[in-house]
Parts: C-alpha cells; structure tokens; sequence
C-alpha cells in the first residue's frame, strides 16, 4: 500500500495542476447576461413555512416566493396593492376591507380567495401550531383569545370573507401599521390543499415546502433548493404582475462567514452581499464607482442595565454610565462610522417621529453623578459586569466602552463573553448586570419599539416598572385621534424612559451591503426591505467594459 | 498472561468483540449526551425575540418536550432502535437522518481528499526526513510541517484563498462540486493541519524504527535503502501515525467545520457545531450517535491496521 | 544471589545510566540546546512582563487606531490603537501558562492511562480505551458551555478542560507503543527477572516509548494555544481586555489585508515556540533513545 501511495503523487499532483486552470466564467457576469440574481442570504433558512420561519434570511427567500394582501413600496415604505388589489377603511380605523385581485393565483393556478386568508391566519393565530410570530394579527378582535385558547371559535376573530374576493377584518382598536403588518410574512396566506395534503394544517413536521410540493402565490417559485448549499427561485409563469418582474431568477447563497462573503462577491460570485466586514469598509468607500451602500436601519444597539440591583438600581449610577459613552468618538474609530449615535430607544425619523435626547457626552456631569451616588472618583465602586454574545464586533464595542468608563469614571468594569443561548438565559433570567441588546423594527412605528419597555414586557429585561409610562402606551396612544398627537404621546412616555435611563443606547443600526454596480431597482430603505419585482440587472454594465 | 491469550485470537474474533463492545460504548454516548444537552442553559427555542407561555406550550408539544424527561429518553431510544433519528428543532419538517445523509457524503469527501493530502504530504515529509536526521534534508520539510501546525484552518484558508483566488485567479474562493476546482483549496487547507502531524509523527517512528534490530539484520543482508524503507521501516514506523489517524479521521467531522464555513461547503461539520449553538437538541444527539458509531469504527480499523503493521504482532495474528 | 537482588542492580544500573546519558548527549545537540534558551528566555519574559512591557496593556488611544511599526510602537498597534508588542508580552504570559499547564495535565493522564492500559491488555484494556471512544464521542461544545455555567470561568478551569480532550490521543499512541514494546525481548527479560508490573512500566516501557510521545507533546503544546482562543469564544478563558497568542492571531487573521502586522507579529512569536520546542523535543527523543545511542 505505501508504495502505491508514492506511485500515486505524481498524479495527484497533475490532477490538482489540472483542475486548477482558470475559473471560468463569474456569477455576475453569467447572470446580467440571463436576469439572474445572485444573493448573498446570511444563513440556511430554517425553513420556507410563512407561518413557522422568524428570522432575516428566511424573510428574503419567503418574500419572494409569496406576497402579502398589501405590500411595502420599497422607495416609500408606504403600502401598495399586493394580493389586495384595494382597500377600504372604515372612519373609525377599526374594518379594513380587501378586495382581492380577480388575477391572483398560486403558482398551480388555483385562483386565490378571501378564505385563502381566513383558513391562513386560522393556522397562524391556532393554539396547537405555536407560531412564534402569531402577535402579529394580534390588533385583529378576538385574535389574541384565539392564539391562547381562551376562545375556540374561529368565527369570533374578526376575519371574514364576505364572498370569494373581498376579506373583511375588524380590528380591536384603531392601528396605523396594520397595513403595513400585512407585508409581514406570517400574515401571508398558504395554499390549504397543499398544506393539508402533506400532514395537516397545524403539523410543523411536513413537507409541503419542498421543491416538488410547494405551491406559492409570489412573484417567484421554488426551483431548487440544496440544504446549505443554496436556494434557487425562478420567475412564476402565474404571477398576477409578471409583466412587471424582470428578474428570471435569483440564487441564494447561506453565506454565513462575512469574510467570506465579501470575497465571493470580490472574485464576482455575488451581485449583493447580506453584510459587510468592518475592516473592509474603509477599503470599499475609497472604491470609484463604490459597490458598498449604507443606509440608516430601523433598529438601535443598546445596553440592558439591571435596575433590580445594585448598584445600577441607582437611577444616578445608571445616568452617569450613559454620560460617560463618547457614542461620536466610539462611531468614528471602532466603527469606522457606519452607524449613527442614539441617545434613545426609538430611530430617528421612524414614520416621521423623532425621539427626544435629553443627555449627550458630558464626562464631568457623569462623574458628578457617580460621586452624588457615593462612589466619587470610583471610590468604593463594587464592580460591575458587562455581558454580550461571542462577535467581533460587539467585543470591540464592549472593549472601547469598559476604557470609557475606566477612564471618565475611574471604575472597574469586567467583561464577559458568551455563547449565544448562554446569553440568551442570562438575559431572560436578568442573570447580569449590564448586557449587550438589540432591536429590530418588525414594522415602521415607535409603538414597536416603545411597548418593549411596559411592565414585565418580555422584552423589557431590565426591572423598569412605570405605570404612568404603561399608560401612555397602552391607554393614550391607541386613542390619540391625529398622528401628531399620538407622536406626542410617545415622545412624552420616551423622556419618561430616557429620565429613568434603564437602557444604554448606543446607536442606531445601518444596513450594509455590497451590491454590484449592475444591479438596477434596489433602493436603499429604513426596513432594509427588498421587492425583487423592481429589481433589475443592467446588461449594457457588462458591455461598457466593467468585466467583474 | 494477558497477552498471551491475546495472541491466538483470531483478527475476526477481534473484530466481533470490538464490535460488540461499542453497543455500551454507544449507549453511554447516547444517554451522557442526551441529559448533558437538556442541562446546558438555553433551549432550542430561545431566540432574541422571546415567544409567549402559549407558544413555547405548544412548540414543546409538538416535539414531544412536554413528557417527562424519562419517557423522552425512553421514546428516542425507541426511535433509534428503528433507526429514526427524530426531527431537527432548528431546520422545520426536515429530519436528523435527512440532514446528516445530505451532509456526510460531502465532509467524507472532503475528510479523504484532505487524509490524501496528509498522508502524501506528511508521510512523505516524515520519511525524506528520517531518512537522513540532522541534515538539511531533515530539517527543510520539518521546518515546513511545524508551520503548518501554527497555521490554523482559520488563518490557512483565507491565505490560500487570498494567494489562488482573488490574487492569481486560479481557483474558486468558494463551493464545492459547483464550479471546476473548488475542491481544490479546501481539502489542501484541512489536509495541511494533518499533514503537518503525520511529518513529525512520520520521522519520529521511523527513527525508532531504523534502528531496530530486524532493520539492521535487513541491511546487513545488502538490500537496498529503499526497500529497507518501504517493505520493513514504513510498517513499524508509522505505527504512530496510524494510532493518530483513527480519532484524527472521526474527528474531521467536528473539524472540518471551519474549512466548511471558509469555503461555504454543505457539509456535516456546519450541522454538527450549529446544532449545539442552535441546541437543536435531536440534531446534537443525532450527529453525536453518527460521529461515535465513526470513531469506534475508525478507532477498530487503525487498531487492525496497527497490528498489521506491527511485525511481532502479526506474527501473532498470523500464527493462528 | 537471588533473583531480587538481581534485579535491584540490573534496575539501578539501568536507570542511572539512562537519565545521565540522555542528560549528556542532549547537551551536546546546539540545536535543542537553542531551543531550550530560547524558550527559556520566553518563560523569564512573561514572567517579568509587568515591569519591562512598554505600555499599559488597556490603556487605549481610539484616535491613533491600527497603526503599522514605528519608533513609539515597534510592532505597531491594534485598532483601538493599543501597543501590540505590549499585547504580544502579555498574551505570552496566558498562552505559555495554558500550552504547558494543559499540555502537562495530558502528558500526565494520557501516558499513564495508555501505559496501563497497553501493558495490562484484556479486558482492563478493553474497558479503558472504550473510555477513550467515548469521551471522544461526547459533544465537547456542550460540555465546554456546561462547564462555563457551572464553575464559571477561571484560569484552573481552562486548564483542566484542555487537559480534559488533549489526553485522549495521547494515551491511544502511548497504548500502542507500549503494546509493541510488551512483546519484546528485554521485556520478557524483565518479567522473568521478577521486576514488578509498576517498575517495569516506569523504568522500562515508558522511556522506550518516550519518542513519539516527546513529538506529539511538542505538537500538542502550539494546538493548545489555539484551543484556547476557541474556548474563549465559547466564554470558557480569558476575557478582554485580557489577551492570549490564539486570540490574537485570531483576531489578526480577520484583518489581515488591512492590517497585516496584527497577524505577522503574533504569528510569529507562537511559530518561534513551536520550533523551539520541536529542537529540543527531538534532541530530548534523541537522547532517550537508548538503541539509537548504541550505533
């Protein structure tokens, strides 16, 4: 055998010398040419159920392959006719009536119906189907019940289809995003003969998802999809809009490593990447003709404080912490600003609303503070533990802010790093005292972000407990009859949040993505939100010389 | 004498008993695994947007968490038994057997490409250098092969792929079996760590070796150096190697898991460490059965392949 | 004379002579001699590291960033514009300790298991290797992530953990080496000059089985320091501002088209041990080698 061995070097040698001549023609390059897009998708979906997926890279690939009664513009945010072809609402805001577009069809070419919709959100809203993402019909009347059993009836929740295409829904209260909740893939409707043919509607374990089963009613369908590998969709030939749809297909990659992302779109093998290495940013911008774009993000980067100890039950200590973050100094160095510093729960100019900012940096004011507390010059200071989950870029943000502290504040500050699930408990249980968080807009509203912090929210994870602030948020904003006075309200409930100071905020996040200057129609936009029925690839690019 | 009764087993009667002791082997796997996950902190469906009571009531049941922890464990074994592996928590109507048939055919083939690369490499390295210790034949390929031990995966995969994708162009940064030569880089990167063992393992037996007395009674016979090399030197002298080889191959499938994320290939490695990150609690117990069915296997197959190696041993085996 | 008497003088004969050879021809190998004042001077370093670094190893300058060598920084700085040399002396002082504590710990359990296991054969035998299978087959993430949330984190655990996995190989190839030896003539010999089992295993089988292990000891010790930048990952280890070789070289090899120093310097310092240590690890396998000697 170990003589076979040597005899078989050379040839190996000569295979490898082989296989290794040139790599023939790039993704970009082969897909401007045949309407192919390829996508950088972050990670393996968890699946393509509408009602069972929770995450970002499952969104793209489901969007694509289903469409909401109404859908986001992706220049304006605003709600344009999807499955829906209009819409009426009632002068009190709470029946909103859909009319169907007689052309809508799944992708078998079943025509769809306003009880496509009722036996759908039946799915979603069902008890036994544990969907994580049921809330999301919540502002529906009785929906809530429903969800944890408290009713069985479906026909009390205020879904109805008055006949084939026309789908009433009564709301418990007035709901601006309720719209945009329709763009939401777990209000998206599934087709039922094929749900139920393949293990029942409520059964998480069947495969009515795969290729050769899955009937879908989007502007794509499922060609291909290779576990890991990628995930390929191709233009539907049923699509009530496909003159409108301009892409063949896109591939999507689970490009899980964001190094390696970027060099696969470096060597042409992606027209858009899901994110960005830090390091490389600076390269990129310098870059004529620069793939990367940034965009302002609907999410915000803070720290979790845990009030119920000491010593941040200390609103003081709490304070003085928050003033001592230089957030512009910490943007323009460890993040090579690519954000924008936030000094409160809500991003700027969500729907037109900006938060308060009651504090800025101001070193002496927060050493001033630590002293009222008892601790001047970090005399007496017990320590403090700073928690986030293992990344690079949360260690370097968690790095830079223990120097603050250290340094404006004379105080010792510990970090700890831990896995995902590890942290995940911690934070739940309020095992910490200071713990990395963020969160991400499921819809444009304050109220989304607002409403983490009410009383024992399962959000809220840091012991803020103010009923005046409850209020504001459950009572007085649902009934503010203008936007302006409902802005008013949240603003007001905000200070409240923000005087008590049981957050950190740090910044507000911006989406990041390398995208192929041939790639036409993909506009930057808060939600970060994507309509592939817009997008386009650009073959003259490729002939005025760009190569790839 | 142990050794002695030993000595007139028979290789299958070896084979049979080695076989049967991996039944318990697995078993304590099995059982240590399943209570040792469902203790770790955090659950599979814990994610940053935490689900209601009702929810998580009705997820648990639905994957059967709502029994006693006793009666799951009695019901996976059931499962096993019939070679049901369960569904994955994480991946939504996909089976473990499903997820690892998809896996493991692409991490075996990357796992032999890179033990090709290994051995040829490393084995080669080891000899040349034993060969002549001390000389610059000696020291040349050990100086290679100890840099290649202080080149983790995860600092040789982006260099190759620096060097011969972006830099030279001749190879895909990425894939595997999708575009021509995209095997290429990977199987060098996962290979290199192993290669660079096998070297010092390589030269190190054979030194031991080429000084045995059977070695020297070889070359006072007048046979050539090579043949002393090859038919006497390579069989004791990799013994080491051969005991290193067994878990080393077996462990490709956790190891692999880096080269598999540098080169976005669909392999098992990525399934086996998400599954613990995701605690994708069937997931975790089903890679974990598979990868201790592999190690008793491979672990059997270097002992086989070291008795066979080693002369007086045989002898023994033989002698039945 | 009797046979124990006999075997008393053969015994000592032996062993003086074996130790105070090797202990002879290794200093007459440069190159393992290099090798053991090289990392010596590592050692004395680390341990001298507060007093002779050149800058604080936290004190930050954001503004300064990540900056190439120069006359204040001679190696260069990391992005939060703190000293790497200063860096490097530190994170020496935690991979050194782990490299030769855990490596130690291994050395400790592997040698011994595989001895015992080699020589007793059977079902002794049988049942301690299929504990090696086993703890081979066990998720080591999980245990590693049980481990932080039960103890959490310290220095020892870390240690004990490395130990914990690097063993298992360890005592496979002692187990075959001793495996073959047991057949051998000298050994036979032995037994039937009455040595006891222990004796026999401590005097005789493990110096002659010494070679491989001494390599893959040296082998192991570098892949230790690399664990230990994975571990801290998983929140088991040191934590920042704490640093060590592996997750320097870690977080070097993410940057390393922007800031190649980050990687270069770290890289270096752990490929410089890792040599040193295989000099004098094959100058010490040369020494014990007792046949090798009589050429």
């Amino acid at each position: 055998m170990p003589s076979a061995l040597f005899s078989a070097l050379p040839a190996v040698a000569i295979a490898l010398l082989l296989s290794a001549c040139g790599t023939g023609e790039s993704n970009v390059v082969s897909g401007n040419r045949d309407g192919i897009l390829h996508y950088g998708n972050g990670s393996e979906p968890q699946g393509l159920d509408p009602h069972v997926v929770t995450g970002i890279p499952e969104n793209h690939i489901v969007r694509a392959l289903f469409e909401g009664l109404a859908v986001k513009n992706p220049y304006t945010l605003e709600p344009e006719p999807g499955v829906a072809r209009s819409w009426d609402i009632s002068d009190d805001g709470r029946v909103i009536t859909f009319h169907i577009n007689p052309r809508a069809r799944w992708s078998n070419g079943d025509a769809m119906s306003a009880h496509d919709y009722v036996w759908s959100w039946q799915r979603l809203l069902s008890p036994a189907m544990g969907a994580e993402y049921n809330y999301m019909l919540f502002p529906v009347k009785n929906a809530r019940a429903f969800a944890s059993g408290d009713i069985t009836d479906f026909a009390e929740v205020g879904v109805k289809a008055l006949d084939d295409l026309t789908l009433q829904v009564t709301l418990t209260e007035r709901t601006p995003y309720f719209l945009q909740l329709m763009d939401h893939y777990s209000t998206f409707a599934v087709h039922r003969p094929t749900v139920e043919k393949f293990g029942g509607a409520t059964n998480r374990f069947t495969r009515w998802t795969r290729v050769e089963n899955m009937v879908s009613n989007g502007a794509f369908r499922l060609k291909e999809w290779l576990l890991n590998r990628r995930i390929v969709v191709e233009k539907s030939a049923t699509y009530w809009d496909r003159d409108r749809v301009r892409l063949n297909g896109v591939v999507y990659y689970p490009t899980e490593n964001v190094v390696s992302e970027e060099r696969m779109f470096r060597v042409g093998q992606l027209h858009y990447t899901q994110s960005v290495p830090l390091d490389k940013i600076p390269v990129y911008r310098q870059m004529p003709d620069s793939p990367y774009v940034q965009a302002p993000y609907l999410g915000t980067y803070y720290f979790l404080l845990n009030t119920t100890r000491p010593p941040l039950d200390d609103v003081r200590v709490r304070r003085a912490l928050s003033l001592a973050v230089d957030r512009d100094k910490l943007n323009d160095t460890v993040l090579m600003g690519t954000v924008v510093s936030a000094y409160s729960i809500t991003p700027p100019d969500t729907l037109g609303y900006y938060p308060p900012k009651l504090f800025g940096h101001d070193a002496q004011r927060a050493r001033e503070l630590l002293a009222q507390a008892g601790y001047p010059g970090g005399a007496g200071w017990p320590g403090l533990e700073l928690t986030y989950n293992t990344s690079e870029d949360h260690r370097k943000i968690a790095v830079a802010l223990q120097q603050m502290w250290q340094d404006t504040l004379d105080i010792e500050v510990s970090l700890a790093n831990q896995e995902w699930k590890v942290y995940l408990d911690s934070v739940t249980q309020m095992h910490f005292q200071v713990a990395r968080r963020g969160w991400i807009g499921d819809y444009v509203d304050p109220n989304n972000f607002l409403d983490l912090f009410l009383t024992g929210g399962g959000n809220n994870n840091t012991g803020f407990a103010d009923p005046r602030y409850d209020e504001l948020i459950l009572e007085q904003a649902p009934r503010a009859a203008t936007r302006r006075e409902r802005f008013a309200i949240f603003h007001a409930a905000e200070t409240r949040l923000m005087q008590q100071m049981p957050i950190i905020p740090i910044y507000t996040y911006t989406s990041k993505h390398l995208i192929h200057p041939s790639v036409r129609g993909m506009p930057s936009n808060l939600m970060d939100s994507l309509n592939l029925k817009y997008v386009w690839l650009d073959r003259q690019w490729q002939a005025d010389g760009g190569g790839g | 004498m142990a050794g002695r009764r030993r000595g007139r087993l028979s290789v299958w009667r070896f084979i049979t008993l080695r076989l049967l002791q991996a039944i318990p082997v697995i078993l304590v796997v099995i059982t240590a695994t399943f209570f040792l996950v469902r203790i770790a902190p955090g659950g599979p469906f814990d994610s940053e947007k935490p689900v209601t009571r009702e929810v998580r009531a009705a997820l648990e049941a639905q994957y059967r968490l709502d029994l006693p922890l006793h009666r799951q464990y009695l019901s996976y074994l059931g499962d096993l038994a019939r070679g049901d592996l369960g569904p994955s928590f994480k991946y939504s109507g996909r089976s473990v057997n499903e997820l690892i048939a998809a896996g493991f055919p692409v991490t075996a083939e990357l796992g032999l490409y890179a033990l090709l690369v290994a051995l040829v490499v490393g084995g080669g390295a080891g000899i040349i250098a034993a060969l002549k210790p001390h000389t610059a034949q000696d020291y040349l390929p050990m100086s290679a092969a100890m840099i290649g031990i202080c080149m983790p995966s995860f600092l040789l995969g982006p260099l190759l792929v620096l060097v011969f994708g972006i830099h030279l162009d001749w190879l895909p940064v990425s894939g595997w079996g999708d575009i021509s030569g995209d095997k290429v880089l990977p199987s060098i990167t996962l290979g290199a760590a192993y290669a660079a063992y096998i070297a010092r393992l390589g030269r190190a037996g054979m030194l031991e070796v080429l000084h045995q007395d059977y070695i020297r009674t070889a070359r006072a016979k007048g046979l050539p150096q090579w043949q002393v090399v090859l038919k006497h030197g390579l069989r004791g002298g990799l013994l080491p190697v051969v005991a290193f080889l067994g878990p080393a191959f077996a462990g490709l499938l956790a190891g692999s898991f880096v080269v598999e994320t540098i080169f976005q290939i669909p392999g098992l490695g990525r399934f086996y460490v998400q599954a613990a990150f995701n605690r994708d609690y069937t997931m975790i117990l089903g890679t974990t059965v598979f990868l201790s069915v592999l190690i008793v296997l491979f672990n059997l197959l270097s002992d086989i392949l070291a008795a066979w190696m080693n002369p007086r041993l045989r002898a023994q085996y033989g002698r039945h | 004379m009797s046979t124990e008497t006999l075997a008393e003088i053969a015994r000592a004969e032996r062993g003086t002579s074996l130790w105070a050879d090797a202990w002879l021809r290794l200093r007459r190998n440069k190159l393992a001699l290099i090798g053991f004042a090289v990392l010596s001077l590592f050692v004395v370093i680390a341990l001298l590291t507060p007093w002779i670094a050149p800058y604080s190893y936290q004190a930050q300058n954001l503004e300064l960033g990540a900056s190439p060598p120069s006359a204040q920084h001679w190696l260069g700085t990391d992005i939060f514009g703190r000293d790497l040399l200063t860096q490097i002396l530190y994170g020496g002082r935690i991979s050194l300790a782990v490299g030769f504590v855990a490596t130690a710990v291994a050395l400790l359990i592997g040698v011994t298991w595989g001895a015992i296991a080699g020589y007793a054969g059977g079902r002794v035998d049988a049942v301690m290797m299929r504990l090696v299978d086993i703890l081979y087959a066990l998720p080591f993430m999980i245990f590693i992530v049980l481990l932080t949330v039960v103890f959490g984190r310290n220095l020892l655990l870390l240690f004990l953990a490395i130990g914990a996995v690097e063993w298992l190989t360890m005592a496979r190839i002692m187990r075959g080496q001793i495996q073959s030896l047991r057949q051998q003539e000298f050994v036979e010999a032995a037994i039937s000059l009455g040595l006891s089992p222990a004796t026999l295993i401590r005097r005789h089988l493990v110096p002659n089985a010494l070679g491989p292990i001494i390599v893959y000891t040296t082998l192991t010790i570098p892949s230790v320091m690399l664990l230990e930048a994975f571990l801290s990952f998983l929140g088991l280890g040191v934590q920042p501002p704490q640093t060590s070789w592996g997750l320097l070289i870690s977080y070097g090899a993410e940057t390393m088209e922007e800031y190649p120093w980050l990687l270069v310097f770290p890289g270096l310092a752990l490929t410089l041990t890792l040599f040193c240590l295989n000099f004098l690890g094959d100058g010490l396998r040369d020494a014990l080698d007792v046949r090798g000697a009589r050429d």
